[in-house]
C-alpha cells in the first residue's frame, strides 16, 4: 500500500489546495495523454459530485498543459491540481496512472486502485457512498470497459526520475550544490573552478551523480578513506562526482572505489607519491571477471587510448586525488617533469592468454575475484624490443638488461618494475618448456647483478658509490654482488597487448618498500 | 536555465594560522630534524657546529623522520613540539 504525506498544490486557477492528512480523502493521480486516465475522467467527475460534500476530493495531474486540456475536454466539476514538478507523484511512489488512493481521517491510505478495473472501482465507490450515506452515482458503469491497464507515471520516466531523486527530501546527495550562471559555459566554468586535470570534464549534475551512484550498492555517505595531502574525507558520493567528471559509466564506480581505498593506505603512501619531485603516479591493473563485464581493454593497445573503461577509471582516480586529496601540480604535487600517466593509467591483464598465474592470484586472491592492484611508478611504459630471443632465458636476459638502467644504471636495490609482457613474448617464454614468472625474475636479476666495485661513480657518470666511500670498503665488500631489485618480488609481471609484436613494456618504479610505496591490491566490491 | 553541479572537492575550508612571532633572541631548546634525505645529516652537523659556537645558550636535540616520503608520525611531532622552542628541518638533498 502506498502512503501519502501532506502536500499543497495549486489548482487551475492558481489557488492552493491542501492534502492535510487529517480528514478522509480521495486522491487520484492522472496524466492527460494516458488513455485510461481519460477513460476514468467521467467516473471521477461523478465521484466528485457524490462524495465531495463528505470528504476531500483531489485529482492531481502531472502536466500543466494536460490539466487544462482535461478540463476543457471533460468539463470537470473539480479543478485539477498541478504536479508538473512531479514532486508529489514522486514522493508518493506513484508508478502508474491512474492511481486512486483513499485515506482515512488520519491520512493513512486504506485503499488503492492502480489502473482501471471496473468491478473494483465500482465496489470501492459503493463502499465510500455507504460510509458517508451519500446518494448513488450518476454514472452508467456498463458503458465503461471492464479493465484497462494504467500508463507509466511521469515521475518514474527515466527522463525525470534521476532529477526527482536528486531533489527529493531523502536524496542521497549531500554535496554542496553550485549553480552555474545561465550566461556561463559549464565546461569553461569547470576549468575556472580548478576541478579539471586540464582536459574538459563532464559537469557533475545531480542527475548524473544519482545515476553514477546506482553503480554501487554502498551507502553514498559512507566514508571510504581519508585522503592526503589535505586529509579529505572521501565519501562514495564524492568518488561518484569525480567519476562523472572523468566520463565513467556507473558500472565502473566499484573499481574506482576500490582504487581509492588502495591508495589511501600507509603502504601505498599517496602523499609521498604525489609530493615527490620524481613524479610517481598510480598505475592500475585490473584482474578478475569485472574486466570482461565492464569491457576493459587487455588486448591491442591496452596501455593506450581508445577504451572508455581503461581511460576513465584511471582518470577518475586521479581526479579524486586532485579534488578530494588536494594534490594539485605546483601545490603539494611537486613533480619536476611529471608524466602523462598523471592523467590516467589503467588497464586489465589478459589472464587467459598465458598459463602464468594472474597478478591477483599471485597476490593471494581467488581467480574469480575482481581485484585492482596499484603501483606507484615514475615512468612507463618503456618498450623493450626483442625479436631475436628464442627461449625464456634469452628473453628474460634482454628484459634484465633493459630494466638495469631504471632511475639510473647504478640505482640498485631500491626500486621496482612492472612488466607488461605481450602475447608473442609469452609464447617465447613457453618455447622449450614453461618458463615461470619466478624464472623470469631470477634470470633478470642474474644478468643485471653488479658488484659494488662496478657501482662506483667514475668518469662516465657521477652517480653511484662515491670513491671516498668505496675507499673505506675492503676488497671483499667491493666484490660483493648486488642485484638490481632488492627482492625478486619487486619484479611484477602481467600479460597484455595484441597478438602481433615481440615487445614488453616496463613501468619503472619509485622508491619501493616502507620508505616509499608498496603496491596494494584491493578487492573490487559491489 | 542555470545548471547545477555538485562540488567535487572535500569542501573543507583550510584554517588560516598566523606565523608564530619571531623572537629577537634564540634561547632555550632547538630541535634539529633530519627528514632522512641523503646528506641532510651533513647539513645539520655543520649547522649544529655553528649553533654551538655562536649560540652556546641553546640546547640542541636531534630527531630523525623514518622516511622523507611520508609525513612525520604523530608521536614524533608531539614529542618535538612538547620538548622544544624551535625546529630546524633539513628538507632535501
Amino acid at each position: 500500500m502506498l502512503s501519502l504525506s501532506p502536500f499543497q498544490l495549486t489548482d487551475l486557477s492558481g489557488t492552493p489546495q491542501n492534502f492535510s492528512g487529517n480528514s478522509q480523502s480521495v486522491v487520484c493521480f492522472v496524466k492527460e495523454d494516458c488513455p485510461t486516465c481519460r477513460e476514468v475522467m467521467p467516473v471521477l467527475a461523478a465521484m466528485h459530485d457524490a462524495l465531495a460534500p463528505h470528504l476531500d476530493f483531489l485529482v492531481v495531474g502531472q502536466t500543466a498543459e494536460g490539466n487544462e486540456k482535461l478540463q476543457q475536454d471533460f468539463d470537470l466539476p473539480f479543478s485539477l491540481l498541478d504536479d508538473s514538478a512531479l514532486k508529489v507523484s514522486f514522493a508518493t511512489d506513484v508508478e502508474t496512472v491512474p492511481t486512486l488512493l483513499v485515506t482515512d481521517a488520519s491520512g493513512s491510505v486504506v485503499s488503492q486502485q492502480v489502473g482501471f478495473v471496473r468491478a473494483d472501482w465500482q465496489s470501492l465507490v459503493s463502499e465510500l457512498l455507504e460510509q458517508c450515506s451519500g446518494e448513488g452515482l450518476a454514472l452508467d458503469w456498463s458503458v465503461l470497459p471492464e479493465w484497462r491497464p494504467g500508463c507509466g507515471s511521469l515521475s518514474v520516466d527515466p527522463a525525470y526520475a534521476d532529477r526527482l531523486q536528486a531533489e527529493a527530501d531523502n536524496s542521497p546527495i549531500r554535496a554542496r550544490r553550485i549553480d552555474v550562471g545561465s550566461l556561463d559555459d559549464e565546461f569553461e566554468f569547470m576549468f575556472d573552478q580548478g576541478f579539471s586535470d586540464g582536459l574538459p570534464v563532464i559537469p557533475p549534475t545531480p542527475e548524473r551523480v544519482i545515476r553514477m551512484l546506482n553503480g554501487s550498492t554502498r551507502d553514498p555517505q559512507e566514508i571510504i578513506a581519508v585522503m592526503p595531502p589535505n586529509m579529505g574525507e572521501v565519501t562514495v558520493e564524492k568518488v561518484a562526482i569525480n567519476c562523472v567528471m572523468a566520463g565513467c559509466k556507473p558500472e565502473y564506480l566499484p573499481v574506482v572505489i576500490a582504487a581509492v581505498e588502495a591508495i589511501c593506505t600507509d603502504d601505498f603512501n599517496i602523499h609521498g607519491v604525489m609530493a615527490t619531485t620524481m613524479g610517481a603516479s598510480p598505475v592500475m591493473v585490473v584482474n578478475g571477471p569485472i574486466r570482461h563485464r565492464i569491457g576493459m581493454n587487455m588486448g591491442i593497445g591496452a596501455l593506450g587510448q581508445g577504451n572508455r573503461a581503461n581511460a576513465t577509471i584511471g582518470r577518475a582516480l586521479r581526479l579524486t586525488v586532485r579534488n578530494i586529496g588536494g594534490a594539485i601540480p605546483g601545490g603539494t604535487e611537486r613533480s619536476t617533469l611529471s608524466n602523462p600517466m598523471k592523467f590516467t593509467m589503467c588497464f586489465a591483464e589478459w589472464e587467459e592468454r598465458s598459463s602464468w598465474e594472474p597478478l591477483h592470484v599471485e597476490r593471494g586472491y581467488q581467480p574469480d575475484e575482481s581485484v585492482v592492484t596499484i603501483f606507484a611508478m615514475t615512468s612507463g611504459p618503456v618498450l623493450t624490443v626483442d625479436e631475436g630471443s628464442l627461449d625464456g632465458p634469452a628473453l628474460a636476459g634482454t628484459l634484465g638488461q633493459a630494466n638495469q638502467t631504471i632511475l639510473n644504471a647504478r640505482a640498485y636495490s631500491f626500486t621496482n618494475t612492472l612488466l607488461v609482457v605481450s602475447p608473442e613474448h609469452v609464447d617465447t617464454f613457453n618455447r622449450g618448456g614453461d618458463f615461470s614468472k619466478a624464472d623470469v625474475r631470477r634470470r633478470m636479476q642474474e644478468v643485471s647483478a653488479k658488484t659494488y666495485r662496478e657501482l662506483i661513480a667514475d668518469d662516465a657518470s657521477g652517480v653511484g658509490l662515491k670513491p671516498a666511500q668505496a675507499a673505506q670498503m675492503g676488497d671483499e665488500q667491493l666484490d660483493r654482488v648486488v642485484e638490481k631489485f632488492k627482492d625478486d618480488e619487486d619484479i611484477h609481471i602481467v600479460v597484455a597487448g595484441s597478438e602481433a609484436g615481440k615487445f614488453t613494456g616496463s613501468f619503472h618504479g619509485w622508491l619501493t618498500g616502507s620508505r616509499g610505496s608498496i603496491p596494494v591490491s584491493q578487492k573490487i566490491g559491489t | 536555465m542555470a545548471l547545477t553541479i555538485l562540488d567535487p572537492t572535500n569542501e573543507a575550508v583550510p584554517l588560516e594560522r598566523k606565523i608564530t612571532p619571531r623572537p629577537d633572541v634564540i634561547k632555550g631548546k632547538v630541535a634539529f630534524l633530519d627528514i632522512s634525505k641523503p646528506r641532510g645529516n651533513v647539513l645539520l652537523d655543520r649547522l649544529q657546529e655553528a649553533f654551538e659556537q655562536r649560540l652556546p645558550q641553546v640546547e640542541i636535540t636531534r630527531y630523525t623522520k623514518p622516511t622523507f616520503s611520508k609525513p612525520a608520525p604523530d608521536a614524533l611531532r608531539t614529542e618535538i613540539n612538547a620538548a622544544n622552542d624551535f625546529v630546524v628541518e633539513a628538507l632535501a638533498d
